[in-house]
């Protein structure tokens, strides 16, 4: 079995007085893709965005390659790591979202070039040559010098993806990538995903609501209800025999296509 | 109404008024060079969440904003050195400019900063930027993009505003005319040619920052 690669305990997460996580656990290995699926407003891309630090948590850990995400705990209190730290940690995650989020004023090839020259510090060719290299990857050679503005949805959510992948980090987080798109767009979308799973063995977490593909591509799926991890397992025996009430009644209510 | 314009004093004076419109223009140039960058830090203050950095911004726009320049101007040249701080003409001139600028400048920034989506900059947190990075790589030029429309207007009326220099003898455009229509006589055309120059260039700046948006605009 491969190596742990995130390690979830009680993560706790409120908004005000809104609890939004109320202490979830949940591990992963290397090279798991591991699709997050439940009702809106369940906390899935809560639970997301805490491992990447978008959002802050008031309880539990996260680790992430051993390494303890955020905080710096000693006994019983904590502290925010420092902003160069939470930036370095941000870096070993990858994140795709639900809009995309381009920088308008930069061509394809510079999106994907800012992180590799800003964060990792290289040279311009090299930062060039990977940024080509994964524009290729997500099926868009040729199209590096188009701003987002001239790209349809789809060519822009792949040049995301290539952004966010360049910089080599050890697990992707995917929030809802295709729910932005028109139908006939998501394909070509899901499609790079499925590629990047299989051919580079990527670490995946991915929150979606395409069931079909969740189904075909993720070796676990994790069922969130209520800001906990109500049940989870292989999509190919949870999706025919829910165990619990809830997740037979969410996929009844979810298309299964 | 026996009067006929004569312009020939004031051509023969020409070469005076350029040179006080060359400094007009140099005294706004540098102001709203260092305007801009106060504007840019105070209006980063203006959006922080932190109200330590907030209020003090805030404080310097609002009391800034509600004192009429030509207040400003005299006080820096004749009250400042009253109290030990002593600079010459134009520098202090420029320095006000530029502290009035600031205020200015601050509120059009802050305006550009609140359109641009909250969701770009998660995107540069999530690749491992931090958030200085942000700023100057993303939040900054896009701004300057947003504001470049509302910014001529701003920048010709600070232009404008160095006429405010001929009140502590500055030896700009205004008070050139002042000097010539002194030294000639022919008030209605020393001021007739005073107005064209100010109108002249600022058509000129105003047609700078459209050639600005449309280089800058992103294509799309
Ligand atoms: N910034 C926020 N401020 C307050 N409440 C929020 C915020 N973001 C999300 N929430 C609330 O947290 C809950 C979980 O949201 P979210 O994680 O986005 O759910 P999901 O991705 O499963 O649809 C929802 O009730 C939502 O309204
Ligand atoms: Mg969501």
């Amino acid at each position: 079995m491969s190596k742990i690669l995130l390690e979830i305990q009680g993560l706790r997460k409120q908004y005000g007085t809104l609890e939004v996580l109320k202490g979830v656990d949940c591990t992963m290995r290397e090279g798991e893709v591991i699709s997050i699926i439940g009702s809106s407003g369940s906390g899935k891309t809560t639970m997301l965005r805490c491992i990447n630090m978008l959002e802050e948590f008031q309880g539990g850990h996260i680790r992430l390659a051993g390494e303890e995400i955020g905080y710096d705990h000693a006994g019983a209190t904590r502290k925010r790591k420092s902003e160069k730290d939470i930036a370095r940690q941000r870096a070993m995650t990858g994140m795709a979202f639900q809009q995309f989020n381009l920088f308008p004023h930069m061509t394809a090839l510079q999106n994907v070039m800012l992180g590799l020259l800003k964060v990792k510090k290289m040279p311009r060719d090299e930062a060039h040559a990977i940024a080509e290299k994964w524009l290729d990857r997500v099926g868009l050679a040729g199209r590096g010098g188009h701003y987002p503005g001239q790209l349809s949805g789809g060519q822009q959510q792949r040049v995301a993806i290539a952004r966010a992948i360049a910089m080599a980090p050890q697990l992707m987080l995917f929030d809802e990538v295709t729910s932005a798109l028109d139908p006939e767009l998501v394909g070509e979308v899901l499609q790079v995903i499925k590629g990047l799973a299989a051919a580079d063995g990527m670490s995946m977490l991915l929150v979606t609501h395409e069931m079909r593909f969740a189904y075909d591509v993720s070796t676990r799926v994790i069922f969130m209800n209520q800001g906990v991890i109500c049940e989870e397992g292989d999509p190919k025996e949870m999706f025919v025999n829910p165990k619990t009430e809830r997740l037979a009644e969410f996929l009844k209510t979810s298309s299964f296509t | 109404m026996g009067y006929t314009l004569n312009f020939a004093a004031v051509w023969r004076s020409f070469d005076q008024l350029l040179e006080g419109l060359m400094l007009s223009l140099g005294l706004a140039v540098v102001a709203i060079l260092i305007g801009a960058l106060i504007g840019l830090l105070v209006a980063f203050a203006l959006i922080a969440r932190s109200g330590w950095a907030r209020r003090p911004a805030a404080a310097y726009v609002t009391v800034i904003r509600n004192l009429p320049i030509l207040v400003l101007v005299l006080f820096a040249y004749f009250a400042l050195p009253q109290m030990g701080v002593r600079l010459g003409k134009i520098e202090s001139f420029v320095a006000v400019l530029a502290i009035y600028s600031g205020a200015y400048l601050a509120e059009v920034f802050r305006a550009g900063l609140l359109s641009i989506p909250r969701g770009l900059t998660e995107a540069g947190l999530a690749i491992g930027l931090t958030p200085m990075q942000i700023r100057t790589s993303i939040i900054a030029p896009l701004m300057f993009r947003n504001v470049l429309p509302s910014l001529s207007s701003t920048i010709i009326s600070l232009f404008k505003d160095t006429s405010l220099a001929a009140a502590i003898a500055v030896p700009e455009l205004t008070f050139e005319a002042r000097k010539i229509n002194v030294e000639s006589f022919r008030v209605i055309e020393t001021w007739i040619v005073a107005s064209g120059l100010y109108v002249a260039t600022c058509s000129l700046i105003a047609a700078l920052m459209r050639f600005a948006e449309r280089r800058l605009a992103v294509p799309r």
